[in-house]
């Protein structure tokens, strides 16, 4: 065991919350710095722009190194990863590298943590801010041992020189001043076959402290003279409050109710009080049914009001080529609303106070927060400081940002710091939901049983400019901006096979009925289902096998690499779908594959599935999952693989399990009765190959497999069963009704009737 | 106020709480400042707050406080320490069992107490014996060569 996390609870105290992450016990901490004070403003004189090494390096004199960045990770390995690419430049072990991330007091803003950008864009820049330090320190090397930089190298903490002799330890030579330098966009990268770090797969920091229950969540963050404070949501999304009793809490010690037009909390110091008389608070309400309710969502997305149409991709001339199709295909698939469903409910602490105000949040977005808290609030940026801690996974805006809103509306008002914990319902129920998706596909087959025509049709919610609106500000009836965004939601809606013609258009929505953000991997897994499910529909009916018809489109030699990996890992036996001797003790056995290329443009993902089927219940069994992965260089491999791993499996889960519903009134998904998720017996087992293209730069790999996972799946069931899904979640019921209409056997995607042709 | 007196980690202590029904939860994390049991869902359903009571894993989040008094409570500080875990603490380190890390409390308390019903389980048998308990980063596959792992230790 060499990595070993050391954050305490007294050590964020000392350090003002900014989260310190020091790789080795009894390594000591870097010094004390007038910037890790506690302070609330922003004007601690840390440099913050993306020009300087100062804004994302500190080398203190004792030759250890502290990282500041935006990027946040939230479980996923990034510091670690972050922390190897900067050892590697710095010729040190990241035993003595420590990580501040996400403090808009200290660290620059590279943009929240989102999309895969922690190692492409946060990780390299703070690498390219390393290697600016790295020539910067061998000159000083240079100066000290009276010889040219280009004799000397930076290792194991010290210039010395090539040919071997004594050296110098970088602290000694930078005496823990700044830098004070411009990163160098030029600086030369050590070169990839001679590294020693990144590539290893090094132990997580962080996870020691998650196994005794010493690692720091925000949930867990106190601060002197806080308060316990609870937010009483409305019965209907829309309903405003009418009166309060506050009687109701009589008996329940030192609480007070907090009332600011529909906003209604409760704060305490003791937190059992606030959530007792959270219970038990009586509040009326308006009547509101502004939901069109979740029963037949599918449907009312089609016919909802179209903003605006948009062509993503037009190429050939589909209208013309169709006609010529000797077969032609049509199908529509759908994705539901879903919850980020964290396993934590959001937790956020707030310090109003007047010298300044400090906020402690797992917010993905550290200074977009800030900035919006700010107008919003009217503090001044610089008195607003923002501050991330770890909390349960978010893969993506879950309700945090919304409790550091609750959390700041309610220590403004009472005057004392204030923790926000939300409810499981709170979580489920109101947590800004990953959007509905309608795709409606058409294509057609040449004589070659080649994909010649395609032509896909998306609706999707519109994405309106501004920040999301905060709940606790809308209810306090206090003016925001109310932008509406779920990410890059309408990527790899287009084969990734050659085809001559193909046209792909999105129908952006004007309305939708719940709020929405970006949840992992926004848009594209569903894009994925619908394209490689209707990919698999063209092989059926091409009578080709699956992989050899996706080989046949294929021209990128890593495409190729991944698809050929991940299906010879499972053993796949060419031919095509559905199997023709599919019986087996435990139901209908079946393999289904799917490929992407994650947004068109980065890693690439190949993944195949072993599944069986019964008929009679509907349950899908997974029992094999393999994939192949490329996001060109490996920075950290096990860190990789766990993301891997848990992309497979928490999109296995949105597949099988998840749809967020609603009635007129509000969300009625609200626990993980009603809401549930993979459970342990239903894990498969999994294979995971990774091909690594040290040369190549390195995508982000928090996402890109799960892209395939929906389709690969769905293409397993129709080999199982002929019957194909194409809603998710694949309940027991639909799969059911799927294979009885089918009549268990070989039913294709529908012919278009202008394609009844000889 | 009424005094409770609990065993937490071989260690006698007297609580208070003004309320008898007052979940454990609130009383070891609040009171007794114990981060290891994690409040997840309020309802017994998730198993982020799983404690052990006289071997036995708990949901901590409504049992309550009257309930637990007068037994013996171990929760993960309990188990070990970053320096010196306990072999199931050590297991899940060594196969990197964790992501966000809030379910990692109720895995491994259940693993002890699954090992000590069951010392060599088949994978199948954790898988079933884990049914409740609830992970949603997907680590699954770890924290099931995790229990395998400890077993063997």
């Amino acid at each position: 065991m060499q990595a070993i996390a050391v954050m305490s609870r007294r050590e964020v105290l000392r350090t003002g919350g900014a989260v310190m992450v020091s790789f080795l016990f009894g390594v000591a901490l870097p010094p004390r710095t007038r910037a890790q004070e506690p302070g609330p403003g922003a004007a601690l004189g840390k440099p913050l722009t993306l020009k300087e090494v100062d804004s994302f390096l500190a080398v203190h004199a004792d030759g250890s190194v502290t990282i500041y960045t935006s990027k946040v990770d939230v479980g996923t390995g990034l510091r670690l990863a972050m922390s190897q690419m900067v050892a590697e430049e710095l010729g040190m072990s990241v035993e003595r590298i420590a990580v501040v991330e996400g403090d808009t007091a200290l660290t620059p803003d590279q943009g929240g943590t989102g999309g895969s950008t922690g190692i492409p864009r946060g990780a390299v820049e703070v690498r390219q801010a390393a290697a600016t330090a790295r020539q910067a320190i061998l000159k000083l090397g240079a100066e000290r041992l009276g010889c040219s930089a280009a004799e000397l190298t930076l290792a194991d903490g010290q210039v010395r020189p090539i040919t071997g002799g004594p050296g110098i330890g970088i602290g000694a030579l930078t005496e823990g001043k700044r830098l004070a330098l411009q990163v160098d966009p030029k600086a030369p990268l050590q070169d990839p076959t001679r590294y020693t770090v990144v590539g290893q797969p090094l132990l997580r920091p962080d996870v020691p402290g998650k196994c005794t229950g010493q690692h720091l969540y925000v949930q867990d963050f106190t601060v002197p003279g806080m308060l316990h404070g609870r937010v009483i949501r409305p019965p209907a999304i829309g309903a405003t409050l009418l009166a309060v009793d506050e009687s109701s809490l009589r008996g329940i010690p030192e609480v007070r109710v907090v009332r600011r037009e529909s906003f209604l909390g409760v704060v305490a110091p003791d937190e059992w009080a606030a959530v007792r008389a959270a219970r038990a608070l009586k509040a009326t309400w308006s009547t509101w049914e502004g939901l069109p309710g979740s029963a037949g969502l599918d449907r009312s997305v089609h016919e909802s009001a179209v903003e605006r149409t948009e062509t993503l991709v037009s190429r050939g001339d589909l209208a013309a080529s169709l006609p010529a199709a000797v077969t032609q295909l049509a199908a529509t698939y759908t994705w539901p609303f879903q919850s980020h469903a964290s396993l934590g409910p959001s937790c956020a602490v707030a310090d109003v106070r007047p010298e300044g105000t400090t906020v402690w949040t797992a917010s993905q977005g550290p200074h977009a927060l800030r900035r919006n808290l700010a107008t919003i609030f009217g503090i001044p940026e610089d008195q607003l400081r923002v501050m991330f801690l770890e909390s349960s996974g978010s893969y993506g805006t879950n309700g945090g940002d919304d409790a550091a809103a609750d959390a700041l509306l309610l220590s403004k008002t009472v005057g004392r710091p204030v923790r926000v914990q939300w409810t499981r319902e709170d979580e489920h129920g109101w947590d800004p939901k990953g959007p509905p998706q309608v795709l409606a596909l058409c294509g057609g087959l040449d004589a070659d049983q080649r994909i010649l025509g395609w032509d896909t049709q998306m609706w999707l919610p519109a994405n309106v400019p501004g920040h999301r609106p905060f709940l606790a500000v809308d209810a306090a009836g206090m003016p925001q901006a109310h932008g509406r965004s779920a990410g890059q939601i309408a990527q790899n809606g287009d084969p990734p096979y050659a085809a001559a013609h193909v046209h792909v258009q999105v129908h952006w929505l004007k309305e939708t009925p719940l709020r929405l953000s970006n949840l992992r991997a926004p848009g594209k897994i569903a894009n994925v289902f619908a394209v490689e499910s209707f990919t698999d529909e063209l092989a059926a009916a091409a009578g080709a096998d699956p992989v050899a018809f996706r080989l046949r489109g294929l021209t990128d030699p890593r495409a190729i690499d991944v698809l050929q990996r991940a299906t010879e890992m499972l053993g796949w036996q060419a031919r095509p779908s559905p199997n023709p001797h599919p019986a087996q003790d435990d139901g209908l056995a079946g393999r289904g594959v799917a490929y992407a290329r994650y947004k068109q443009t980065e890693n690439y993902v190949a993944m195949a599935m072993e599944v069986t089927v019964d008929p009679a219940s509907g349950r899908i069994g997974v029992r094999r999952v393999t994939c192949a992965h490329d996001c060109g260089l490996v920075v950290n491999p096990d860190g990789l693989r766990n993301q891997i791993e848990g992309s497979i499996l928490q999109t296995l889960s949105r597949t099988l399990h998840e749809e967020v519903t609603f009635d007129r009134a509000r969300v009625t998904s609200v626990d993980w009765v009603s809401y549930p998720i993979l459970t342990f017996p239903e894990v498969p087992a999994i294979a995971v190959a990774l091909l690594d293209r040290p040369a190549l730069p390195p995508f982000g790999a928090g996402e890109a497999s799960t892209a395939p996972v929906a389709a690969a799946l769905a293409n397993a069931v129709f080999d199982a069963t002929g019957a194909r899904l194409r809603a998710v979640p694949f309940t027991p019921d639909r799969v059911k009704a799927a294979v009885a209409a089918h009549g268990g056997r070989g039913a294709p995607a529908q012919r278009t009737p202008d394609a009844s042709r000889p | 106020m009424a005094p409770y007196r609990l065993r937490v980690n071989d260690r006698a202590v007297t609580v208070e709480s003004w309320d008898p029904a007052q979940p454990l939860l609130y009383v070891l994390r609040n009171g007794l400042g114990l981060h290891g049991p994690k409040f997840g869902c309020g309802l017994g359903q998730c198993g982020t707050c799983t404690v052990l009571i006289d071997g036995t894993p708990v949901r901590s989040c409504i049992t309550s406080v009257e309930h637990a008094a007068g037994h013996a409570i171990t929760t993960l500080e309990g188990l070990g320490t970053p320096e010196q875990p306990d072999p199931v603490q050590a297991a899940f380190m060594a196969e990197q069992a964790a992501q966000c890390g809030y379910c990692t409390n109720g895995m491994i308390l259940a693993t002890k107490a699954l090992l000590t019903q069951t010392p060599h389980p088949t994978r199948e048998q954790v898988q079933q014996g884990f049914d409740g308990y609830l992970c949603r980063c997907g680590t699954h596959t770890r924290i099931l060569h995790a229990v395998l792992r400890a077993a063997k230790a």
